[in-house]
C-alpha cells in the first residue's frame, strides 16, 4: 500500500501521481513505439484502429462519462470528419491543414447540435442526438456531389508537406503521436476549471449552477470538444480504411460507440482505452472461438449480436464500472491483501431519481 | 383524393409508430425507463405469431391472443429478471441495458436456423384484400391496423380509468414512494408494466406484419417510435397515439410531394424542430424541480 503525503496544490494535480505511474507509463510508451518491429503486420493495423478508436472514445467519455452529456448519435460528427478529411485530401490539402479543418468542422456541427441540448436533457436529448445522427447519415448519402453517395468515396494517403505516411508503420506512428496529445489535452482539460466544471455539471446541474457554472457555455463546450475529438478519429479512421459510404456511420456505429465507453468504464480515461481494445478485440476474439463451437452455434449469423448484447447486459448489470473499475477492484484487492472486503466499492443505495422533475 | 389516399395510409403507419410509442411511455411512466428494446419486442411478437401460425398450426384467432399473451410473459419475465436488480442505476446504464436486450433478441431471432434470416409473410386471412370506396381505394390491412389501434386504446383508457389495476399504475407513476405507502405493491406493478408493453408491442407487430414482412431486422422501426413519443410528450399516453399519428402522416406526405430521402428522416426533422420549439411535446407536463 502506497501512501502519498501531498505537501502542495501543484503535487495534487500532477499527471504522474508517483513512481510507480512514471515507471508503467514509460513501459507502455516504450511498447507502443517498439510495437511495429514486434507484432505483425495484421496485429499492427488492429493496434491503428485500437488508437482511432481510443480518440473517439475519448471524445465521447469526456461528453458522457465526464459532462454527464448521452449522445447516440457520435457516429455522425466521426463521419463529418472523415468525410472533411476525404473531401480535402482529395483535393491536394496536406494532411495537418485538412485534419484542423475536419476537427473544426466537427466542432462546429458540434455546437449545432449542442444548442437544443441547452432545452433538453436525458433521453430527450439521447432522442435529439439520434434524430441528428440519422439526418446526417441521410446527408452522406444523398450529396453524391461531395460524398460520392452511396457508392462510396476512396481516400489517398496522408501526406504531411510532401512526406507520405503511405505503410502501416509510419500510419501507426503518425496515430500514435496524434492519441498521445489528444490523450495529453484531455487530462491537462480534466484538471483545469473546466473540466472540473465538466465533472460539476455531471454530478448535479443544479448545484453546479447555483455554484456559478454557465450551464449552457459548459455544455456547448463539452459537445464541442468531444465533436472535434470524434472528427479527428474520424480523419484517421478514413486514412485507416482508405473507402467511405454511408452506413459506416449509421446508427449501429453510434451504439458501439456508446458501447465502447460503457464497458470500458464512464467517468474514467482508462476506460476509453480499454474500451477501444474491447471492442476491436471482440471480434477477433469471436471469430477464433467460433471454429470450436457447434456448427449450429459457431456459424449462426446472430452470435455476434447476441455476444455484444450479452456482454453489454453483464456489464450493466454486474460491473457497472466497467473493465477499469474491474481493474481498480483487482488492484485494491493486491493492495490490501488480505483486508479487502467485498463492499469496498459497493455505491450507497440509490433510490429511483426522477428525471421529470429535473 | 390523392391527398386523402396519402393520408389514410399515413394514418396507419402511424398507428404502428404510436402502438410502439404506446410502450415506451407505460414503461417511462412507470419505471423512468427508456426502453429501447421495445421495437424488438415487436419483431419478437411478429415471430411468435408466425410461429403459432406456421409451425404450430395455430388457425388466426388463436395464433394472436397466444402470441401476445406469450410476448407479455417474456415482458414480465425481462423486467423482474433484467431490469429490477439495475433499477437506480444512472438512467443511461437501464438504457444501454434495454439496446444490449435488443442486441441479444435480434441475434437469437436471427440465429434460429432456416427461419431467422429470411423474410416471411404472415398468412393473415385478410390479406391483399381492398374495398372500393368511391375514389378511395382503401387497404383492408391498413383498416385493420387502424380499427385495432382504436379498439386497444379505448381498452387502455377504460384499464386506466376503471380498474383499480390501472388506477393504481397512475398512482405509482406519479409518485412511486407515496404509493408504495398506500399499500401498492409497486414491484409487482412494475412487472405488470412491462408486461403490458410487450404485449402492446406484439399487437403492433402482429399489425405490422401483413403490410411489411416479418424479419429479423424489423424492429428497427422501433427507432421511429421515439420521435412519436417525443411529440407526444413523452409521459402523456394519449400523446404517444398523437405524436405516432402526426409522424406517419408527414412521412406520407412527405414521402410523395417532398424529393426522394425525405421520407426516412421526416421523423428525425419533425422531433428536433419538435425539441427546439416545444421540448414537453404536444401533451407533456411541464414540471420544475425545487430545491
Amino acid at each position: 500500500m502506497r501512501f502519498i503525503f501531498k505537501t502542495d496544490y501543484n503535487q495534487d494535480i500532477r499527471l504522474a501521481k508517483h513512481g510507480g505511474h512514471v515507471f508503467w507509463y514509460s513501459m507502455l510508451g516504450l511498447f507502443l513505439v517498439a510495437a511495429p518491429w514486434i507484432l505483425g503486420e495484421y496485429m499492427l493495423a488492429q493496434m491503428t484502429f485500437i488508437l482511432i478508436y481510443s480518440i473517439v472514445g475519448l471524445g465521447l467519455m469526456l461528453l458522457a462519462g465526464f459532462t454527464g452529456q448521452f449522445s447516440i448519435g457520435h457516429a455522425a460528427f466521426l463521419g463529418v470528419g472523415a468525410y472533411t478529411q476525404a473531401v480535402l485530401t482529395g483535393m491536394g490539402w496536406p494532411f495537418p491543414v485538412a485534419i484542423a479543418v475536419a476537427a473544426g468542422l466537427s466542432a462546429a456541427v458540434g455546437v449545432v447540435v449542442g444548442l437544443p441540448a441547452l432545452r433538453v436533457k436525458g433521453i430527450y436529448l439521447g432522442i435529439a442526438t439520434l434524430s441528428f445522427g440519422f439526418i446526417v447519415e441521410e446527408v452522406f448519402a444523398r450529396w453524391e456531389s461531395v460524398t460520392g453517395g452511396n457508392a462510396g468515396k476512396s481516400v489517398g494517403s496522408p501526406d504531411i508537406f510532401g512526406w507520405k505516411a503511405d505503410t502501416g508503420d509510419s500510419f501507426y506512428f503518425l496515430c500514435l503521436v496524434i492519441t498521445v496529445l489528444c490523450t495529453l489535452a484531455v487530462v491537462n482539460l480534466l484538471r483545469s476549471s473546466t473540466g472540473r466544471a465538466f465533472v460539476a455539471i455531471r454530478d448535479s446541474e443544479i448545484s453546479a449552477q447555483s455554484m456559478g457554472i454557465n450551464l449552457s457555455y459548459y455544455k456547448t463546450l463539452s459537445f464541442a470538444i468531444s465533436a472535434a475529438l470524434a472528427g479527428i478519429g474520424g480523419a484517421l479512421y478514413a486514412h485507416q480504411i482508405r473507402f467511405l459510404s454511408p452506413d459506416q456511420f449509421n446508427i449501429i456505429q453510434s451504439i458501439d460507440l456508446l458501447l465502447m465507453v460503457v464497458i470500458g468504464g464512464l467517468g474514467f480515461i482508462h476506460g476509453a482505452f480499454l474500451g477501444a481494445i474491447f471492442l476491436i478485440g471482440l471480434p477477433q476474439a469471436i471469430s477464433a472461438v467460433k471454429d470450436f463451437l457447434p456448427d449450429a452455434i459457431g456459424q449462426a449469423p446472430g452470435l455476434k449480436s447476441v455476444i455484444y448484447g450479452g456482454v453489454l447486459i453483464a456489464f450493466v448489470m454486474f460491473e457497472p464500472m466497467g473493465l477499469y473499475g474491474r481493474w481498480l477492484k483487482i488492484r485494491t484487492y493486491l493492495q490490501l491483501f488480505p483486508f479487502y472486503r467485498k463492499g469496498m466499492f459497493k455505491r450507497q443505495k440509490s433510490f429511483q431519481k426522477s428525471d421529470r422533475l429535473k | 383524393m390523392q391527398f386523402l389516399q396519402l393520408v389514410i395510409s399515413g394514418i396507419a403507419q402511424g398507428c404502428i409508430y404510436g402502438l410502439i410509442a404506446l410502450g415506451f411511455v407505460l414503461i417511462y411512466k412507470a419505471t423512468e425507463t427508456v426502453s429501447f428494446a421495445q421495437g424488438d419486442l415487436m419483431m419478437l411478437g411478429a415471430f411468435g405469431g408466425l410461429v403459432a401460425m406456421t409451425m404450430l398450426g395455430f388457425p388466426f384467432w388463436l395464433a394472436v391472443p397466444s402470441a401476445i399473451v406469450a410476448m407479455a410473459l417474456v415482458g414480465v419475465l425481462t423486467e423482474r429478471v433484467i431490469i429490477r436488480p439495475v433499477l437506480g442505476q444512472p438512467a443511461f446504464s437501464i438504457v444501454m441495458l434495454t439496446i444490449g436486450l435488443g442486441y441479444v433478441g435480434r441475434g437469437l431471432v436471427t440465429m434460429i436456423p432456416n427461419i431467422g434470416t429470411e423474410t416471411h409473410t404472415l398468412p393473415v386471412p385478410y390479406k391483399d384484400q381492398v374495398w372500393n370506396v368511391g375514389a378511395l381505394v382503401l387497404n383492408v390491412e391498413q383498416m385493420v391496423v387502424i380499427a385495432s389501434t382504436v379498439a386497444l386504446c379505448g381498452g387502455l383508457f377504460a384499464l386506466f380509468r376503471y380498474s383499480k389495476l390501472g388506477i393504481a399504475m397512475q398512482a405509482s407513476s406519479q409518485n412511486q414512494l407515496a404509493a408504495y405507502y398506500m399499500g401498492i405493491p409497486v414491484k409487482t406493478l412494475n412487472g405488470l408494466v412491462w408486461g403490458l408493453a410487450a404485449g402492446v408491442a406484439a399487437i403492433a407487430g402482429l399489425l405490422l406484419a401483413p403490410i411489411t414482412f416479418v424479419h429479423a431486422n424489423m424492429g428497427f422501426i422501433g427507432l421511429k417510435a421515439f420521435p412519436a413519443a417525443v411529440v407526444g410528450g413523452f409521459g402523456s399516453l394519449p400523446g404517444a397515439i398523437v405524436g405516432g399519428l402526426i409522424i406517419g402522416i408527414v412521412e406520407s406526405l412527405s414521402g410523395f410531394y417532398l424529393p426522394e430521402g425525405f421520407k426516412d428522416i421526416a421523423a428525425y426533422i419533425v422531433v428536433l424542430i419538435m425539441l427546439v420549439v416545444m421540448p414537453n411535446g404536444l401533451f407533456g407536463e411541464k414540471l420544475r424541480k425545487k430545491v
